[in-house]
């Protein structure tokens, strides 16, 4: 192999890691969403408007993600959000409210899914050994903003498509993990996985998304698209 | 260190998860492996192209309506 001359600008640099969703607070601090949540249980309907607003666009995009079903993401949105408003006495608030969120609303999405999929049992929890397995085989280099080269419309398409085709299980921690910023142990708590389990398919869901996208992004043989 | 060895510590390293001595082992295998380099350089920006684009997008006027339903059932009690 060759000795390199140059890097990506984005090598070893510190990665962006997005805030963690609750990570305001500090230790001995209460987070905002706990004080909106005692204010709904004393009464205040106002502050749970609150609450949805915040995690709308989040709860839609694990449900589409889950059922890949447009009108059954609206339906698990409207479920999940009535069913933590029901349960909102068993929330604890030593857990973060958005985990405990997540976590209805993945259950209500696969409840949805197994409905569509008439009764067939559907679960996040087998590990599935897929063909691709996790070692790289495309190694070509990306175009330099590969995305730049397609349009908004066709991106969202390419990376729609391309996540659509990972196992269920890979997917959804992809997207709790990289894309909604939870952490690696929330992550586990939400979906009831262990940790191991999380980080193992985050590898693997990582790497096969790559895999998968390199099909677009890399250079073009002589010169870039 | 070999490829193997990089791949299994691939996530640790992306999510800035290492000791400094496993970082310089790492960043000396970089240095002459170019499949290593590449595999880095576009799992990250894998993360970085989903994390920065949404691609379930909720419509405006649609979000209202499920907000309204939402808010609706909950001032009934649900």
């Amino acid at each position: 192999m060759r000795e390199k001359s140059s890097h990506f600008p984005w090598e070893f640099s510190q990665p962006k890691r997005m805030a963690t969703i609750q990570s305001v607070a500090g230790e001995n601090e209460q987070h905002p969403d706990v004080a909106l949540v005692e204010q709904v249980r004393a009464g205040d309907v106002s502050a749970y408007d609150k609450l949805v607003r915040k995690y709308e666009r989040q709860v839609f995009r694990i449900a589409q993600h889950i059922t890949q079903n447009r009108e059954d993401a609206e339906d698990v949105m409207q479920d999940a959000f009535l069913k933590a408003f029901e349960k909102l006495d068993q929330f604890q608030g030593n857990s973060k409210f958005y985990t405990w969120l997540v976590r209805i609303a993945v259950n209500e999405s696969l409840m949805r899914l197994r409905k569509r999929r008439t009764g067939k049992m559907v679960s996040i929890d087998e590990d599935v050994e897929t063909e691709e397995g996790s070692v790289p085989r495309d190694l070509a280099d990306w175009a330099p903003d590969p995305e730049q080269n397609y349009s908004q419309a066709e991106l969202a398409e390419i990376l729609r498509k391309t996540i659509q085709g990972l196992p269920p299980g890979f997917r959804i921690v992809f997207v709790l993990r990289d894309v909604d910023g939870l952490s690696t142990e929330e992550t586990a708590e939400t979906l009831g996985l262990s940790v191991p389990a999380v980080k193992s398919r985050l590898l693997r869901a990582r790497l096969q998304l790559r895999e998968r996208l390199s099909r677009y992004f890399r250079k073009k043989q002589g010169g870039a698209k | 260190m070999t490829c193997s060895e990089f791949l299994a510590l691939l996530d640790d390293l992306i999510d800035d998860a290492v000791s400094p001595d496993t970082r310089t082992e790492l960043q000396q295998h970089l240095k002459g492996c170019e499949h290593c380099e590449v595999t880095l350089n576009t799992t990250r920006k894998t993360i970085e192209i989903y994390r920065s684009h949404e691609i379930y997008e909720l419509p405006a006027s649609l979000r209202e309506r499920l907000h309204a339903a939402i808010m609706a059932r909950c001032k009934k009690g649900c």
